[in-house]
């Protein structure tokens, strides 16, 4: 049933998460046993390029990624949308191969690729039958630098980009709110920034800024390798020194310190009334820590702090609100903790029947003041604790989930350990560990609420 | 990225329809089989990796699923379908397929909807039901060690729900408010025009989350009724796949499903030709135009549907060296998106070519496609383009069908409503490689010179191109 999945959560997962997963992008996960044959290995090329190899002898199929540490948040200012224009400029022709036929090499064998981009990184992927990895592996090895960009291209394919950001933020009223929020939840912090750029900005991006970007990031000591399949480590290590180990290692690259926040003192709104919107909601936001910058434990007592006031229909929020007073359609919580800086915590909710957008509002508050002030049950939370372990499993029943949660991972600051040893960290967050990380970052003095309303309601 | 996109990524650059292969919502209601089948085969000689075994399994009470036996991982992954979807809704009643689908986790036999979230929570297991026109589909996922209380929970929600008062009403309000939340919404008021004009009174054109009257006027006992036609063993198909072995699941079988009646009661349905040329234009006004153009489709089991469907890969399919990708993206970046899909359901069929582009180039964008799709017709594909679209058909079947134990199931369920046989992807390759490019030029010909119908969502075509 589709209408009852929470289309509001949805509608702000999908612009403000941007992995290919949404289920699984907050959650890194293993289990706590590990089969023989899905033990995963991690290693360096001499160039400097890592690579971690997960098997899963399942299915004749490997996923092949390659994540360079490098996202929208990098960019310089005033060339917003830079790392997600490159991310397309990628599939163009090389010095050994002209445009198109590494797409062609793909589907001649049934296989499927694609890209992301992120506000931490930028990925390309491959999911082909085993025997056609060292060819996906040579390819991608060659459009690490061999690119040609000629100003042809770059018109053709900035107007593609300027599509993409009206078929996904100015088509859509949620998604052009969203934008505004974050540029208000982030005061200086990157991450305020559209990762697909502003459009005036994204309109000038010129070949200039695209050559100084590839040859300052595409880099193998600047790329994770991630192979994730019917293949075992050892070919891996061949294939990958035969193919990237020939790339040439690029200058060092400076440690990732960017702006971050001052202290947010105020409570901040940002509304957007449009004829399209029918029903009101809202959404608050606060800045958190994430896995990268968290003090040891935070991060996790976040996540289950989400799962616990909003993680589902068994959450408080969704029990109060939905349940059982019966004045929202939806609400819920979440938090994206696999960032390199400080991220965010955020909550939602819309109405349903007479109730009011300011009950709901004011219900969800509540709610974020009950846990604050009285913590949480040892039962919620070890259900919650079983549910993340439970996913983890889950989880290894796609490889590209598991592929996607280590290359999250390692471009954001972590490494294999972190992943392999979330569960223990969560199975260790306590009760009183929780309510403290509630106490510290919830707090509605400095955040930020958008309202997304009908047009009558305008200025009210 | 794969069948299942969960397209979270903001900026994936390129989009790919599900494959054709898989689009179709199923087909003939049949009995069960009543003999053990078990046939050893490999997923994909192409690939010929290793064997997977497909069995047929099939309960003392007669209740038949196919099997894929796996214990890499400790999970069980159950999907199973019972024909008869939203087409099933009674007129004045539109919304009562999806409204049940949303009831089944919200109390059953001895438990109410507190109590049975609570066990299936306990029980680390995940259930799902979901409707579309032609079918109600059920799903669950669960931990290999606990599946005993998954499988009786499974079982109380498929024999026995509650349908009870205060459930309805909650998610007939959100069902509510989910149907206002869309009523200015550009895309839903394309759709619900879209439908209407292309299917006329048929069932096909009414809103499966119903209207604000028609939710309002759902009862208890209609509920009741449709569970009772839908939910028999004469309209069921079971897969499951994951750590479980073929005794075990016998039992499970007979439990979860063993005592449904035999036989469903189904209002019929006709099969209807979606209404072409057409022009409809739902004017908003929008940064990006919407374009929607259908032309006639080919039934899943017609002896031209390889010969279509190698036609609608290279016309506009989940490559990114499709025409319509190169000429309307590649060359000309007017789009992000574009593609053709082959839509198979049990009563219509269609080919639908989709794609969003500047408002102000709208009408040259249009052309274009109209342009693709002429020549195509009248030329066909070159042998090159053919025969790398037959290996891109024949490889990608397991990278889109196969790759996790929730996505082989969900395969072997439309296999059976397709009545393709448990042999089928042995012998899926053999189709594909047997097409002519006689028979492409000439499905070509026959779906696309006719004249399609063709929606504008955003400001009126005819001001486009005045930049």
């Amino acid at each position: 049933m589709t209408s009852r999945t929470e289309w509001l959560r949805a509608t702000l997962l999908a612009t403000s998460l941007f992995m290919t997963d949404p289920v699984l992008a907050d959650s890194p996960v293993l289990p706590d046993t590990v089969p023989a044959e899905f033990k995963v290995t991690d290693f360096l090329l001499d160039n400097g390029m890592e690579v971690v190899v997960i098997p899963d002898h399942r299915a004749p199929i490997v996923t092949h990624m390659v994540w360079y540490k490098i996202g929208s948040a990098d960019e310089p200012p005033g060339k917003s949308g830079i790392a997600h224009f490159f991310e397309h400029l990628m599939f163009k022709a090389t010095a050994h191969h002209e445009a198109g036929e590494f797409d062609r090499a793909v589907s001649d064998i049934g296989g499927s690729n694609n890209a992301f981009t992120s506000y931490d990184y930028t990925a390309f992927h491959e999911t082909v039958a085993p025997s056609a990895l060292e060819l996906m592996m040579s390819f991608e090895a060659d459009r690490m630098r061999n690119l040609i960009l000629t100003d042809d291209v770059i018109k053709t394919e900035r107007d593609v980009i300027l599509e993409e950001r009206r078929s996904r933020i100015d088509n859509n009223p949620q998604a052009v709110l969203d934008e505004e929020v974050d540029a208000t939840l982030w005061q200086n912090q990157p991450y305020r920034i559209p990762v697909i750029g502003w459009m005036q900005e994204m309109e000038q991006l010129n070949r200039t800024d695209a050559v100084a970007f590839y040859n300052k990031y595409y880099r193998p000591n600047n790329a994770v390798l991630i192979v994730a399949g019917d293949v075992e480590p050892e070919t891996v290590k061949a294939l990958a020194e035969k193919t990237y180990g020939k790339v040439a290692r690029g200058p060092d690259l400076p440690p990732r310190v960017r702006p971050v926040e001052p202290d947010q003192n105020t409570k901040r709104t940002v509304t957007l009334s449009d004829a399209r919107v029918s029903v009101p909601s809202f959404s608050t936001q606060w800045v958190v820590p994430s896995y990268h910058t968290a003090k040891p434990g935070e991060a996790e007592a976040l996540d289950l702090l989400a799962e616990i006031l909003g993680g589902g229909n068994r959450s408080r929020l969704y029990q109060a609100l939905v349940v059982k007073q019966g004045i929202a359609s939806s609400a819920g919580a979440y938090f994206q903790g696999t960032m390199l800086d400080d991220t965010n915590f955020t909550v939602y909710g819309a109405p349903r029947g007479d109730a009011k957008l300011a009950d709901v509002e004011a219900a969800v508050d509540a709610e974020v003041a009950r846990i604050v002030s009285d913590g949480v049950t040892p039962d919620e939370l070890e259900k919650a604790k079983d549910r993340y372990v439970r996913s983890m499993i889950f989880a290894r029943d796609k490889q590209d989930s598991m592929a996607n949660i280590y290359g999250s991972t390692l471009a954001t600051g972590g490494n294999v350990q972190d992943v392999q040893q979330w569960p223990d960290r969560i199975r260790k967050v306590t009760t009183d560990e929780v309510k403290a990380v509630a106490a510290r970052y919830l707090v509605l003095a400095r955040s930020t609420t958008g309202y997304l309303l009908p047009q009558q309601q305008a200025g009210n | 990225m794969m069948t299942n996109q969960f397209s979270g990524a903001l900026t994936s650059p390129r989009q790919a329809p599900p494959s054709p292969l898989v689009v179709g919502e199923g087909k003939a209601l049949h009995a069960i089989a009543t003999l053990l089948l078990s046939i050893l085969f490999l997923i994909l000689p192409a690939l010929a990796a290793r064997a997977m075994e497909i069995q047929s399994v099939t309960s003392p009470k007669g209740v038949t699923a196919w099997l894929v036996q796996d214990y890499s991982v400790p999970v069980v992954a159950i999907r199973f379908v019972f024909g008869g979807g939203s087409t099933q809704d009674p007129p004045g009643k539109e919304g009562l397929a999806n409204l049940m689908t949303g009831l089944f986790d919200e109390g059953a036999g001895p438990l109410d909807s507190e109590a049975f979230q609570i066990k299936l929570d306990d029980a680390g297991a995940e259930m799902s039901f979901e409707e579309t026109r032609d079918g109600i589909y059920g799903s669950m996922r669960m931990l290999a060690e606990q599946r005993d209380e998954a499988f009786d929970l499974l079982r109380l929600a498929v024999n026995e729900p509650r349908f009870d008062e205060a459930p309805i009403d909650r998610i007939r309000a959100q069902v509510l408010s989910g149907i206002i939340a869309n009523e200015n919404d550009p895309d839903t008021v394309a759709q619900n025009r879209w439908a209407r004009a292309v299917y006329g009174d048929h069932p096909y054109s009414r809103s499966d989350q119903g209207t604000r009257q028609s939710i309002a006027a759902i009862t208890q006992a209609d509920l009741r009724a449709l569970h009772k036609a839908v939910f028999a063993r004469g309209g069921l198909h079971v897969a499951v796949v994951g750590a479980i072995d073929a005794e075990t699941l016998k039992k499970k079988l007979d439990m979860v499903f063993g005592d449904l009646p035999p036989n469903q009661a189904l209002a019929t349905v006709a099969d209807i030709e979606p209404k072409l040329a057409q022009h409809i234009e739902v004017n908003y006004d929008l940064p990006q135009t919407s374009l929607q153009l259908a032309w006639p489709g080919v039934k899943r089991t017609a002896v031209d549907f390889f010969p279509a469907a190698l036609m609608n890969e290279i016309l506009g399919g989940g490559t990114f060296t499709s025409r319509l990708f190169q000429e309307v993206r590649e060359k000309r970046g007017l789009a992000y998106s574009v593609n053709s899909s082959l839509v198979n359901q049990d009563h219509a069929d269609a080919l639908i070519v989709t794609t969003g582009t500047r408002s102000d180039r709208a009408a040259e964008t249009l052309g274009i496609v109209r342009d693709v799709v002429k020549r195509l017709a009248q030329d066909g594909p070159t042998e090159a383009e053919l025969a790398a679209t037959k290996k891109y058909l024949i490889g990608a079947y397991a990278i889109n069908n196969l790759d996790s134990s929730v996505s082989i199931a969900a395969t072997l369920v439309e296999l059976q409503l397709d009545d393709l046989g448990i042999d089928y992807m042995q012998r899926r390759a053999g189709y594909i490689n047997a097409v002519t490019l006689d028979q492409v030029k000439a499905a070509a010909k026959k779906l696309l010179t006719a004249e399609p119908t063709i929606m504008v969502v955003g400001p009126p075509l005819a001001g486009a191109g005045k930049g």
